[in-house]
């Protein structure tokens, strides 16, 4: 990997007729006020011309110290602070979050209540990864996908509304289970749902995949090679369209993922194109477990026997979830009170967003708004 | 909020106490006697083998809930986290964090979270670094510690010699203080900063 902390120079081009004055050098920022950095991101880029010779990121505008906060709230009070983080993904966050609180307590969830979790969090992936790629798409050019996504992706909030009342931070898990038993009609919505998305998906596919624009703007563009991803700690699609098959949801099982069939998507050249080709995969992916799930959903209770107060005892617990950005990962360490004497959250954006210097070097400030798009970051996340 | 950092039960009010429920008191906190969580487990396997025949009494592997990880001595870094990658192949790094125990005569610990591919393995690496020592980069080790470190940084205020660009992330380039640190209030800042970029007395 080239040296982040170098720049290239036209004297160090082996240039030396050229003088400073034939330098098109130009420093420049982007953001934080920028619709394409899809929330407060600042990069500056130098720039030569069009060409992108290196950037750095400024982020921490949406600092809100979410790690902070949870030193100071009970376990059951932090809950509803990680919908904050990646709000495009709530129900994501809060499943990591419940799930390592119930590793800590030592208590499972039961299977119901697990099915539940797969239900709503595999719509809350094809919700993120259609808001993903509406805005991308927006960002590249192509301005009808993002109403076609936006209009399907309003029925997948209208069950999470009818389930528990919210559309965005929907807080639906508690520690131990679910709150709420799933109100009437709601397999039926489910199902109903999953044959509107699918022909659904075949039409955003219809528009893009093989357009001509969107091959010229997205193909051999950022691209990043696995071994580059693994340094860097990039996960999630990212990781995936550059060839590596690896998924937490078959890697480390957790919720009731075990007893889904589904395949993980990969792609090859590691470039724009490709893991627009792995999400969308990953929305029909989603579908299928969806399916799998509300057919197979057990009878039972929701919640574990869990007591009043939660005291988990001194001790520490990392677990991770695949969202739909990449391993979200939540370190809690417990001094056995009530509340967590420090709780760290690995949010992939953060870390993804490390590996936008990498895959836009050398390439045109166009591709600079692309690569970000296809990095999905969401700046709640990356800041905490 | 200092209330917030109390337990639940509020301790029952000394002295007045009559002596006959005192009696019945220690039967009550015994009928739901719960077992003692668990406890971390001395961790074996063929790779803690190899690093102990290594690095001797330098590691202490144990295994919690499942999960394993290793103390190691704070001198170990980053030759340990070296020989991980390069011969126990956990060539992803998923997570560089600290904690601070004010009390303790070396206040940090620092965590290395780590992954291998290839055997599907997650491991946590633990060092204990007291308060001004600074630590060996390990961005040579795994690129990815780059703004990790910077966070920690931030947070903590803990040093990384080697580091490339070693400066704040979330927080502004002026900011006083490491919130992180238990010392840090919940609803303290910066409040010159606050004054001088915001224009306020207060943020809050």
């Amino acid at each position: 990997m080239s040296d982040p902390t170098t720049y290239i120079s036209h004297l160090e081009l082996g240039e030396p007729d050229k003088t400073y004055l034939d330098s098109n050098e130009l420093i420049i920022n982007m953001g934080p006020q920028h619709p394409a950095t899809h929330g407060v991101l600042r990069v500056i880029l130098k720039l030569d011309g069009e060409k992108v010779l290196g950037t750095e990121c400024v982020i921490g505008y949406l600092h809100r110290g979410v790690e902070k906060i949870a030193e100071h709230r009970t376990y059951a009070m932090f809950n509803p602070y990680v919908d904050r983080m990646d709000y495009v993904a709530a129900v994501s966050n809060g499943l990591g979050y419940c799930e390592a609180v119930e590793k800590l307590l030592n208590i499972e969830a039961p299977p119901r209540a697990n099915y539940i979790r797969v239900i709503l969090t595999e719509l809350n992936r094809l919700a993120s990864h259609q808001l993903w790629l509406g805005t991308h798409a927006l960002d590249i050019g192509a301005i009808t996908p993002l109403f076609y996504l936006f209009r399907d992706r309003e029925e997948i909030l209208k069950i999470f509304e009818r389930y528990c009342g919210a559309r965005l931070t929907t807080h639906a898990f508690r520690i131990g289970g679910c709150q709420y038993e799933t109100y009437d009609g709601f397999e039926r919505d489910v199902e109903n749902f999953i044959a509107f998305a699918r022909p659904k998906i075949d039409e955003y596919e219809g528009l893009l995949t093989g357009n001509r624009i969107w091959l010229e703007r997205t193909r051999g563009v950022g691209r990043i090679s696995a071994d580059d991803c693994k340094a860097l700690g990039v996960t999630g699609p990212v990781l995936r369209a550059s060839g590596v098959k690896w998924d937490l949801r078959k890697a480390k099982p957790y919720a009731a993922y075990a007893e889904m069939n589904f395949e993980i998507p990969t792609g090859v050249n590691g470039d724009t194109y490709d893991r627009y080709l792995v999400r969308v995969e990953e929305m029909r992916q989603s579908l299928r477990i969806l399916e799998q799930a509300v057919a197979k959903i057990p009878e039972g209770p929701i919640m574990a026997k869990i007591p009043k107060v939660l005291k988990p005892p001194v001790g520490e617990i990392y677990h991770s979830i695949e969202a739909p950005k990449g391993e979200l990962g939540y370190f809690i360490v417990s001094d056995g009170s009530t509340q967590p004497y420090r709780l760290r959250v690995r949010p992939p954006s953060f870390v993804n967003l490390q590996a936008l210097d990498l895959m836009v070097r050398g390439q045109l400030v166009a591709d600079v708004i692309a690569v970000i798009g296809t990095l999905d970051i969401v700046l709640g996340e990356v800041d905490r | 909020m200092p209330e917030e950092t109390k337990s639940p039960v509020p301790p029952p009010p000394e002295g007045d106490k009559p002596s006959a429920p005192k009696a019945a008191a220690p039967e009550k906190p015994a009928a739901p006697a719960k077992p003692a969580g668990p406890a971390p487990v001395p961790w074996d396997s063929p790779l803690t083998a190899r690093l102990k025949q290594r690095y001797g009494s330098g590691i202490t592997p144990s295994t919690y809930l499942g999960q394993n990880y290793m103390v190691a001595d704070s001198s170990l870094i980053p030759e340990l986290l070296e020989v991980l990658r390069d011969e126990e192949k956990f060539d992803y790094c998923v997570d560089l964090t600290a904690l601070h125990y004010p009390n303790r005569e070396k206040q940090f610990d620092l965590v290395w979270i780590l992954y291998s591919f290839a055997a599907n393995e997650r491991i946590r690496v633990k060092t204990m670094i007291a308060e001004g020592a600074a630590v060996p980069t390990s961005t040579s080790v795994w690129p990815a510690t780059n703004w990790l470190e910077r966070e920690v940084f931030d947070m903590f205020g803990i040093r990384f010699t080697g580091h490339p660009d070693l400066r704040r992330i979330l927080l502004p380039e002026d900011w006083k203080g490491h919130p992180l640190r238990k010392d840090y209030g919940i609803i303290q800042q910066d409040q010159e900063w606050v004054k001088i970029n915001l224009g306020i007395e207060s943020g809050q």
